[in-house]
């Protein structure tokens, strides 16, 4: 294999073909690696799933609650606050910046109809999850790779209990449910955002905004985006969980898929929703 | 291939472990290991860095799968010997559950309390009511002179009582087999003593089978009732405790073959000798040497 490119004609052309066919098995080797990544990652899935069926039967693959509950308090309640205020002024930017056309039109108190349907449809499952995946994902990452650097999961292996149902597990439900519920807490906030704004600004009368919100938010809204937000988490925990346990390479190893983890996080969340969207487009939901 | 002695608890048969290099080309770890671990008895497994030791060790306790061989289990719970790598997770963890690991570091999960590490195990694989486990615990503890530390977190522990704590918890389930990995690294002269008889004083006091990995000669004098050298993926010697300790004590010109003067030279950790000239000069000192 030629390092050096010659300067004549058919070495350079042989220089040529040499540089495509690297060009070419790097890009193989990329693709390889992220169908390992994607194949990785739904076998951990698969198996956490698995725990979990096996845990509504079988009293020893159960979690107990004490764990699952420290999970929920660190994974959701923690980020309560700063889901809060994100989206609180996520809710007042949309205001505001809609004020102007709507103004336009003469219809000021409908920007209640347009900050409801996009917080509760959008907004608020989308921009929880990217917070929690800096939050939560981040922190399981960081948590189980020193973990994996500290033999802990070896000697979870070594006293016959599965890291999956013991470390995974616990994080994935927490995760699931407790990023329905702050998509709740965020589509609620979000409004209010909208609403003190709107009040406060704008001069829309509050009762007139709530009966505008009311009005325009149907069950579908409120349902489609809480299955999102439930998916949304899922990808967090999967993630992070993945990237945590796949830590090599000591402290540097856990910073990696600490970063990681925030970046795919991001990604997956922003291409899930993609498709979701279509999906619900294309059904009318 | 021979066929495995029927007196011992674990039995390794041309065991192979092979790791990709740099190049992605297989490179044999280790290479036809051959090895009995017999009832009641301290196996101490020594060898230099890179000699493939953690490698065997963590295919016996199945954290690896080797490509070749066997590794045979006959625990008292067993009623033939059961090859490890024939064996699906169901009954790999029956297994690891008669066998209690130290690992080097200890290994305790640094969100629990020591008590809470020696219980888990016994919490996840006994019905036994929570005030039996505390007094079962309790007794764990006071067998590794830990019981004022019980609930203390990892974080607030010296190296020595992470060992302690971790010894605690690997014989939580009175194991027929305790593996201990490098037990005396990162210890002061007088901690590594005192794990030490407390390795000697299980073994005595829980009647278990111990196989010891480490480099540390004095701790591995203290211990062995037999030892084991590995050099570059193959056994190089097994014998009594008193072979070695003949071998360490002979001047090497008095040594008929090369291996008994590499085992002397590990032994004693001379600089000079045929391990160090085995492993030969790097392709730079080659190359200053050639001109």
């Amino acid at each position: 294999m030629s390092e050096a490119a010659p300067e004549t004609g058919p070495g350079r052309l042989t220089a040529g073909i040499i540089a495509v066919g690297h060009a070419t098995q790097n890009a193989y080797r990329g693709l390889i690696d992220r169908v390992r990544y994607v194949g990785g990652i739904g076998y951990l899935l698969a198996d956490t799933v698995r725990w979990i069926g096996r845990g509504t039967y079988d009293r020893r693959a159960r979690v107990s609650s004490s764990t699952l509950a420290a999970q929920m308090v660190r994974v959701g309640v923690r980020s309560i606050p700063i889901i809060v205020l994100v989206q609180t002024f996520i809710g007042i930017i949309l205001a505001l910046q809609l004020a102007p056309t709507m103004q336009d039109y003469g219809s000021i108190e409908k920007i209640a109809v347009i900050v409801s349907i996009a917080m509760f449809r959008e907004l608020g499952p989308l921009l929880s999850a990217v917070v929690l995946s800096g939050f939560a994902g981040a922190s399981i990452a960081a948590e189980l790779g020193a973990m994996v650097e500290a033999e802990e999961i070896k000697a979870l292996r070594a006293h016959a209990l599965n890291p999956i149902r013991f470390l995974v597990v616990p994080r994935c439900v927490a995760t699931v449910v407790m990023l329905v519920g702050l998509a709740i807490v965020a589509d609620v906030v979000g409004v209010l955002g909208g609403l003190f704004t709107a009040w406060g600004v704008l001069d829309v009368p509050p009762l007139i905004y709530l009966d505008q919100t009311y009005l325009a938010v149907v069950y579908k809204d409120i349902f489609t985006g809480l299955v999102k937000a439930g998916v949304f988490g899922l990808e967090i925990a999967m993630i992070g969980c993945y990237e945590g346990l796949n830590v090599r390479g000591g402290a540097e190893g856990v910073g990696r898929a600490t970063t990681a983890t925030v970046v795919k996080s991001i990604v997956a969340l922003i291409a899930t929703d993609c498709v979701f969207t279509t999906v619900f487009y294309l059904f009318k939901l | 291939m021979e066929e495995p002695t029927r007196d011992f608890v674990i039995s390794v048969r041309n065991l192979a472990k092979m790791f990709p290099d740099q190049e992605g080309n297989p490179v044999r770890v280790l290479d036809g290991i051959n090895l009995d671990v017999k009832p009641g008895e301290t196996l101490v497994i020594m060898g230099g860095s890179g000699c493939g030791k953690s490698t065997l060790l963590n295919c016996l306790i199945g954290e690896l799968r080797p490509e070749e061989g066997r590794i045979l289990y006959q625990t008292r719970a067993m009623s033939r010997p059961a090859d490890l790598l024939g064996m699906d997770e169901e009954a790999m963890n029956e297994l690891r559950m008669r066998f209690g690991i130290l690992f080097q570091s200890g290994a305790l999960f640094n969100s629990m309390t020591v008590a809470e590490n020696v219980a888990l195990p016994l919490r996840e694989h006994s019905y036994v009511d929570p005030s039996i486990i505390d007094i079962v615990v309790t007794l764990k503890l006071e067998q590794v002179h830990m019981r004022p530390h019980r609930e203390k977190m990892p974080s607030q522990l010296s190296g020595g009582q992470k060992k302690r704590a971790g010894l605690a918890r690997a014989t939580a389930l009175d194991p027929e087999i305790l593996f201990y990995d490098e037990p005396s690294a990162g210890l002061d002269p007088v901690t590594s003593a005192a794990i030490d008889d407390l390795i000697i004083d299980l073994s005595k006091k829980l009647l278990v089978t111990s196989v010891v990995v480490t480099h540390e000669m004095d701790s591995a004098f203290r211990i062995a009732d037999r030892m084991v050298m590995l050099d570059r993926g193959r056994v190089l010697k097994v014998g009594d405790r008193a072979e070695f300790e003949k071998l360490r004590d002979t001047p090497p010109e008095q040594l008929a073959t090369n291996e008994e003067r590499l085992i002397h030279q590990f032994l004693r950790g001379n600089t000079r000798g045929p391990l160090t000239d085995a492993e030969g000069m790097s392709e730079y000192e080659k190359w200053i040497v050639a001109g």
